[in-house]
């Protein structure tokens, strides 16, 4: 954008700048008590890193059983302990804060031309309120875990479960207030922050998504604080919400969790929506097509998030008529989604392509999605849901939204703000050979599922019938390239914060208003107040990018 | 080297055999829910290769090259958004009606099905016949005869699957749901528990077996159970003192039982409802939720005396006082 933000560096410089947000201030107190959102930024990707290990091992443990029919590592006890940290690990202690809590929180204000964050107190507050919980949950795991799946479904985990579900819940209960302190704050700052001319129509797109998150933040997450609270209140007392023993209904537990749960599906992907159009417009070098229809389909998918929990619970007795308006209300939500991508593919049309790392991940993203999307049409479908609700094709379709949509985007976007990030470069061919990998063995990990689940292979089972034995070692294959996948970027983006190139401000030739100012940014970001005058991605005025593969 | 490529593409056939790509269709709907998967899968695959092929095409046209003039144009046409818009809409639209369409047929029972009880507990299947047979993770039916299940859970929520028949549905505890299928090919076929319930869960498995209607009916012969199920239910229904007021002359306390089975029943708020398997397990644990018009509701609880089991055995029973009653009015 041709704007009057200073550009502190000449581009192409091959030294760092003098001062800026990592060497401001030095010592762990400077981190710790930091209330610079870049820095928050970087204490959110550190800890979401651990916990994402720690559901990736918990993940390799469950695919090397499998390996077996009979299971070949752990027993049944174990293994559902496994797929229960996997799950509550991943969905609530990486996948909810994880583009949202890191990219958004570095990037909002960069964004829209702002100093911070609009509460950097609560901003820092909020990460406090979610470490708490990640020790809680690391507590629970390492003392035992808990066997109950992400799902807590009562009342197996009210009654029945002999692990600790208490402190299980009352982890989930406190991360989820970091996500509304996360959400309010940003909803807050894109309406009140953004710089001079920077109109609501010039907001990059991942601006939109972001504030399409923030609001499911803010709305949904008290469902689930108030349904884990009913569960902790359920362990402690006894006092029979969901136990029909007593009067209660144990299907009140199901409509709860979904009520957020479902919205908490957009709470994962729509940020990454957000990243794939910045990543397609930088590398087509394009505008990207239909701003306004990419902006409202992130509005209307928020929206109708809230009205699709049933689907989860066709066969789980709800009524005929319950289930008719919610697979129509299910088929609703697809039509926004198809719309993005449509558009996505459009943008690409007569650009300048190039296949940057960042860029790999975006085409790698809309593939996978397109596939996880797609397949969610049957299952959305009454009658073919019966057949597939409870099985592996509901393990396969959620992970190519989740993995190959959400951890794509995620790993896309730290690729391309990685520059902005750290000042430095990674080496650009293993990142392409990085994407390569996980690509692959996403793929082979999870399309194997889709059939496991067409046969009626239920999701869960440490134990399987032999004739399910060969899918299960391909997809367990697959799993050890995804990891291998995971492993290299950990390896080269550590090795590049010493010893990568210099990056310069704008090193892909990129439009937006943080490519504007230096790379590591000034903690205050910008020495002057940007003014904006022209709308999302002119990349008629951008300038070339300096970093040439190749 | 030879041999070695040999024993690689050998051993990949016969990976590739080892892989099983459909399920066995056994029932009477399976079939029609493979036409809509298979629809499903069609589209797809066509909306994935159509996307994929785009992209690929674009990426390979508009590479950066050295040299080649690009002028930015085309961000926005109202006529393509609204195609993919409307498009996707559409063939959602016939999705979503084809498949309701078919849910709603195949998930309403036929009247004159064979009736069975399941109970699900951690973690085994207890199937009842009502001819007296009872089985543990294994279901034997006739073929090509509709059977309709009513199933509860002793514990905590349980999913009833026979992935051949295409038929699932949670089980709950506190609740009847029911299921019903048409086995049209005699054979065995895998039984299982789709809902996460407990460290065995993946245990909770079992067999169906279809068997011909002779088979059937001796397989039910040979069983050890003397008694049926409604035999069963007649001496517990003594033996709790029912009949003390359910007496089958109008005058008493409680109304007779005799012919109310599936007929509706006039509530003391004016209100009908049907008796069926629900509405009979709701009076016998939880009376006090029921007030049938012209009778005091004084019946106590029998929540704790009976289990799943006995509170089947005593609907068996009011059941066949229904038959019974039917007869004799013809």
């Amino acid at each position: 954008m041709s704007t009057t933000a200073t550009i502190d560096q000449a581009p192409g410089a091959s030294s760092e700048p003098q001062v800026n947000y990592l060497n401001a201030r030095y010592g762990i107190k400077s981190w710790l008590l930091t209330l610079d959102h870049k820095r928050i930024g970087l204490l959110y990707l550190g800890t979401i890193t651990v916990m994402f290990l720690v559901g990736g091992i918990a993940a390799t443990m469950m695919r090397l059983n499998l390996i077996e029919p009979q299971g070949a590592l752990v027993e049944p006890e174990t293994y559902n302990k496994l797929f229960s940290t996997h799950g509550i690990v991943m969905v609530f202690f990486f996948l909810v804060p994880s583009i949202p809590a890191t990219l958004g929180n570095f990037l909002i204000p960069l964004m829209i031309g702002a100093r911070d964050v609009a509460f950097p107190k609560l901003n820092l507050l909020s990460w406090y309120v979610f470490v708490t919980g990640c020790c809680l949950m690391l507590y629970v795991v390492a003392t035992g875990g808990v066997d109950t799946g992400w799902t807590f479904y009562t009342p197996y985990s009210s009654l029945s479960s002999h692990t600790d579900v208490f402190l299980a819940a009352m982890a989930v209960f406190i991360g989820g207030f970091s996500s509304i302190l996360t959400g309010m704050n940003f909803v807050v700052t894109i309406h009140k922050m953004r710089a001079p001319g920077l109109t609501w129509f010039r907001l990059p797109l991942f601006i939109w998504a972001m504030y399409a998150t923030s609001l499911i933040f803010v709305l949904a997450t008290p469902v689930i604080a108030v349904t884990m609270f009913l569960l902790m209140l359920e362990r402690l007392l006894h006092v029979g919400i969901f136990d029909p023993a007593l009067g209660g209904d144990p299907l009140l537990f199901q409509h709860m969790f979904w009520f957020y749960s479902h919205p908490a599906v957009y709470i994962m992907i729509l940020p990454s929506m957000g990243v794939i159009s910045e990543l397609i417009t930088a590398f087509s070098r394009k505008r990207i097509f239909g701003y306004s229809f990419i902006a409202f389909s992130s509005l209307a998918i928020a929206v109708i998030s809230f009205l699709v929990w049933g689907h989860h619970m066709f066969v789980a007795g709800e009524s005929v008529y319950a289930g008719l308006v919610f697979s129509v209300l299910s088929f609703l939500v697809a039509i926004p989604s198809a719309v993005k991508v449509f558009n996505w593919t459009a943008t690409l049309y007569k650009g300048s392509i190039s296949y940057e790392a960042p860029m790999l991940y975006a085409l790698g993203f809309i593939g996978l999605f397109t596939i996880g999307g797609l397949t969610g049409l049957f299952l959305a479908a009454l009658a073919t849901d019966v057949h597939l609700n409870g099985t592996y094709f509901v393990v396969a379709h959620f992970h190519y939204i989740m993995v190959g949509g959400a951890v794509m985007a995620l790993m896309g976007g730290l690729h391309f703000w990685w520059p902005k990030i750290t000042g430095r470069l990674y080496p650009d061919l293993w990142a392409r050979f990085a994407a390569l990998v996980i690509f692959i063995g996403f793929n082979l990990t999870f399309f194997p599922q889709f059939v496991l689940g067409y046969l009626g292979m239920p999701r869960r089972y440490a134990m399987y019938p032999a004739e399910f034995q060969a899918l299960n070692v391909l997809s367990s294959a697959g799993a050890s390239v995804l990891a291998v996948g995971y492993i290299i970027p950990l390896i080269y983006l550590g090795w590049s914060l010493r010893h990568g190139q210099i990056a310069g401000p704008n090193p892909w030739g990129a439009k937006g208003l943080e490519w504007t100012t230096q790379s590591p940014p000034l903690t205050e970001n910008f020495l002057k107040t940007p003014i904006v005058t022209e709308d999302a991605y002119d990349y008629e005025t951008a300038p070339e990018p300096e970093v040439v593969r190749a | 080297m030879m041999g070695l490529t040999q024993f690689a593409l050998h051993s990949t056939a016969a990976a590739w055999a080892m892989i099983p790509l459909t399920p066995p269709t056994a029932s009477s709907i399976a079939e029609s829910v493979d036409h809509l998967y298979y629809f499903l899968t069609g589209i797809t695959v066509f909306f994935s290769v159509l996307i994929f092929s785009i992209i690929f095409y674009f990426m390979v046209k508009y590479r950066r090259r050295p040299g080649r003039e690009f002028t930015p144009e085309t961000h926005t046409s109202m006529f393509l958004e609204l195609s993919w818009t409307i498009i996707p809409s559409l063939i959602c639209v016939v999705i979503f009606v084809w498949s309701s369409a078919l849910y709603v047929r195949n998930t309403r029972p036929p009247a004159k099905a064979r009736e069975m009880f399941v109970i699900g507990k951690q973690w085994m299947w207890q199937i009842q016949h009502p001819e007296g047979p009872r089985e543990i993770d294994a279901l034997h039916v006739p073929v090509g005869e509709p059977v309709k299940l009513t199933m509860t859970s002793q514990d905590v929520i349980h999913g009833f699957y026979i992935p051949a028949f295409r038929v699932k549905k949670d089980v709950l505890p506190g609740r009847y749901t029911s299921v019903w299928f048409q086995a049209d090919k005699t054979g065995t076929y895998h039984l299982f528990c789709s809902q996460y319930c407990g460290t065995n869960h993946s245990e909770m498995i079992g067999w169906v077996y279809v068997m011909s209607r002779n088979d059937y009916e001796a397989w039910l012969a040979a069983g050890e159970q003397s008694e049926s199920l409604a035999q069963q239910g007649a001496s517990l229904f003594k033996k709790l003192g029912c009949d003390s007021c359910h007496t089958g002359t109008a005058s008493t306390t409680g109304p007779s039982l005799a012919g109310i089975y599936s007929k509706p029943e006039r509530m003391a708020d004016g209100s009908t409802r049907v008796v069926d398997d629900s509405f009979l397990r709701q009076a016998i644990l939880t009376p006090s939720t029921i007030h049938v018009a012209g009778y005091p509701q004084i019946m106590p609880t029998f929540t704790g005396q009976v289990n799943e089991d006995q509170v089947m055995q005593l609907i068996a029973y009011v059941k066949s006082l229904g038959a019974q009653e039917r007869t004799k009015g013809q």
